[in-house]
């Protein structure tokens, strides 16, 4: 198992370094750093202007080398202009004796955003914080929904209500968040159907939660996933359903609910852990989709604000968090797979 | 002229559609007679959540072909601005309208005084003809490189896993929102992975029909030479526009010269087309290579491999049609998602141009209105929806159908 979980982060470092490294090439592109450039100064910039602002600021480096800065397992770029010493790692009125050669990812310096004017590290905690507030109702609205529902469709196969509970969680799946979001706007926060029961906008949300404000955000998100998660939830509850010892229980005389809570439940819920887990990276998805519907300023609103302006330095720590709560969510749930299964052991 | 209730407004756009209708009861009829001889296709009509789901799915398809190429269907121009009908609800007749024009807004106008009707229904035409090629070729991509994966395990099935791995790390819009923009085009990054991942349906079909007939040669090599020519040709007229390949500011690669090049794709288009492709195939590679790993330890594959079969031969002649039953389903279960990665793409104003009717595109320019006229963003975003529905009830029905064999 130790050994196990050591590959795995072995190899979880890996791709967290190979996926920087494309969003960092891509970012890095002439016609993006063009981009910046004249988003920083003007947009009538010339082609000279562009280039003497790009040498100043060290982006017209080798790729390696910017990486490798970035990183901070190379020194940090410095210029000398007239006497005056500017470079990564401090600015020209810092004194000499603090200035450092390093400042990378690996120094626990991740940058300056050309957006936001402020230090990423702090930006990307805060931003986070909010969205993790959005994630904690999702999580409580939508896992316990989903697995009732999953459940109650799976208990029975072939019934009545296993027909519309699975009819309903097929439709659940196939309402994107900018399509459900959208009608729930318009039905309950809208006056053209005279249902002014939410508020379309979640900005106040970011202060004080609501149960006005934020209802609709989080209903939004968590009716997308929750199909998926009761569709699985079904299907392992219908292949325990089938198992011998449910018939043994079944013919002994167990009450029917004794049988799906003590016997079935524990068995079937193996299967939508992983599930569960394995959601996170797709709610991030929704978390983009409705930060910018309901104009909640958080993590998935500050990737669209990184990418559309071409924050690089912003962008690369985004996709970092990204790319690590997805491994981290495989890890999590391969673990806890092997952990709920005793069947299953890996060397 | 007053306006249309809601009852007048729904027997109207009956009316307006009735080329589908009749396609739609044409199609039923004729599938639900020879439905014994149809095999898993006639199958499906045993199902009634398969029949719903293909109904809605073959709606949008008529709307989609009617509307688009054939430009029956719309009422009004998709792009015109009528004056007057600005944010004006559905069911208002048009100003001014002229002799022979349509004399209403059905589903009335959007921000831009267009009609919110005839661009629903252009807009099906863009979602129809991009989602099905964009899976079609992922799968292409996920089946040529998860078959050996799975078959041949080892290192191959290592770097491709890690590989495919790498990119569903990605969350799916930071890739968006890195490769669909305008500074990408100019860099001719789509054009080299359209050079890449369209080559694919290429290998694959030469492999699959050298590995046949092989044996023949008096019949593979016409046959081959005559598959290759001309699907060689789609694929350099595919990638190449304007004669060359690939064109930035700085350099251009030579492609087809333009009395050869049969058709071009636009930038905007083609960007969108690759990054979907792209996101997609990863997912289909697991599936293929997963059940790659199954089906090779079957009876049915020791026969062939004791045959003396070669390697391709058993890939794509007796493990690939045996795998045919979840990737079917899985196929249609994508078809939806591409739909809705379209409409996300839209939805952040990527890739499409802002008067494009796409449905995502709509629905991002109605969604600032929302408020005070939310029927420009709710046309499209039921008209996905149902759509998505379809897709999604359809795999369910072919699956149960698929299972019962």
């Amino acid at each position: 198992m130790g050994l196990f979980i050591l590959r795995r982060l072995g190899v979880m470092v890996l791709t967290a370094l190979c996926l920087t490294f494309v969003v960092f090439w891509l970012t890095n592109l002439y016609p993006n750093l063009e981009k910046l450039a004249k988003t920083q100064g003007n947009f009538r910039m010339s082609d000279e202007a562009v280039e003497s602002y790009l040498g100043k600021n060290g982006y017209l480096q080798p790729m390696p080398v910017k990486f490798g800065q970035w990183l901070g397992v190379l020194p940090g770029w410095t210029l000398e202009d007239g006497g005056v010493v500017t470079g990564k790692c401090f600015g020209s009125d810092t004194p000499e004796e603090d200035r450092r050669s390093f400042c990378g990812v690996l120094q626990g310096d991740w940058g300056f955003s050309t957006v936001f004017k402020d230090d990423v590290g702090s930006i990307v905690l805060t931003r986070l914080g909010l969205t993790g507030k959005l994630m904690f109702f999702v999580m409580l609205v939508m896992v316990p929904m989903a697995l009732i529902i999953g459940v109650l469709a799976g208990m029975r196969e072939g019934s009545k209500m296993d027909r519309s509970l699975s009819t309903f969680s097929i439709a659940s799946t196939a309402t994107p968040e900018y399509v459900s979001g959208v009608i729930f706007i318009a039905v309950f926060a809208s006056s053209a159907f005279g249902l002014k029961w939410f508020k379309g906008s979640a900005t106040s949300a970011m202060d004080s939660v609501t149960f006005e404000n934020f209802t609709l955000p989080v209903v939004t998100i968590a009716l997308y996933g929750m199909g998926y998660i009761a569709r699985m939830t079904r299907a392992s509850m219908t292949e325990v359903m089938t198992a011998q010892y449910i018939r043994t229980a079944r013919l002994k005389g167990v009450k029917f609910s004794d049988i799906v809570l003590k016997h079935a439940l524990r068995n079937a819920l193996i299967a939508p852990f992983t599930v569960i887990m394995l959601q996170f990276p797709w709610l991030l998805n929704g978390v983009v989709i409705v930060e910018t519907l309901f104009n909640y300023k958080g993590f998935g609103w500050l990737l669209v604000q990184a990418a559309s302006n071409n924050d690089i330095e912003l962008l690369l720590a985004v996709s970092v968090v990204s790319v690590i709560v997805v491994l981290v969510t495989q890890l999590i749930s391969d673990i806890g797979y092997v952990y709920l299964n005793p069947r299953i052991r890996i060397a | 002229m007053e306006e249309l209730s809601w009852g007048g407004i729904l027997a109207r756009m009956f009316i307006q559609l009735g080329p589908v209708w009749i396609s739609l009861i044409i199609l039923f009829t004729v599938s639900m007679t020879y439905k014994r001889r149809l095999g898993l296709y006639g199958k499906l009509f045993d199902s009634t959540i398969g029949m719903i789901g293909f109904g809605l799915v073959m709606f949008w398809v008529f709307i989609g072909v009617y509307g688009g190429p054939l430009d029956m269907l719309v009422t009004h121009d998709p792009l015109s601005q009528v004056s007057g009908m600005k944010n004006k609800v559905p069911g208002t007749p048009m100003r001014g309208a002229e002799e022979g024009e349509y004399a209403y807004f059905l589903l009335g106008g959007d921000n831009l005084a267009r009609d919110v009707f005839s661009r629903l229904i252009k807009g099906a035409w863009v979602v129809v003809q991009i989602a099905p090629v964009a899976t079609l070729f992922a799968f292409m991509v996920g089946i040529t490189l998860g078959l050996p994966a799975g078959y041949y395990g080892g290192r191959l099935d290592t770097l491709l896993s890690f590989l495919a791995n790498l990119i569903l790390a990605f969350p799916v819009i930071l890739l968006f929102y890195l490769l669909v923009t305008p500074e990408i085009v100019l860099t001719g990054i789509p054009n080299y992975m359209a050079l890449f991942l369209f080559v694919f349906p290429l290998i694959f079909v030469c492999i699959l029909l050298n590995s046949r007939y092989y044996t023949q040669p008096a019949v593979r090599t016409p046959l081959l030479i005559g598959v290759l020519g001309g699907l060689g040709w789609l694929y350099l007229s595919l990638v190449s526009t304007n004669g060359s390949v690939v064109a930035t500011p700085t350099y251009t690669i030579p492609g087809l010269p333009g009395f050869l090049d049969l058709f071009d794709i636009d930038p905007g288009i083609l960007v969108v087309f690759v990054s979907v492709v792209f996101v997609n195939s990863p997912t289909v590679f697991r599936i293929v290579r997963g059940l790659a790993m199954d089906i090779k330890t079957r009876d049915y594959v020791a026969a062939a491999q004791t045959r003396g079969e070669g390697p391709w031969y058993i890939m794509l002649w007796e493990i690939l049609p045996n795998a045919r039953g979840p990737l079917i389903v899985d196929f249609c279960l994508r078809i939806g998602y591409t739909t809705i990665l379209l409409g996300t793409l839209g939805f952040f104003g990527l890739g499409l141009e802002s008067e494009s009717p796409d449905w995502g595109s709509t629905i991002n320019a109605g969604r600032r209105l929302l408020a005070l006229y939310p029927h420009a963003a709710i046309a499209p975003a039921l008209a996905l929806l149902t759509l998505v529905l379809g897709l999604n009830l359809l795999a369910d029905g072919l699956r149960e159908e698929s299972l019962r064999d």
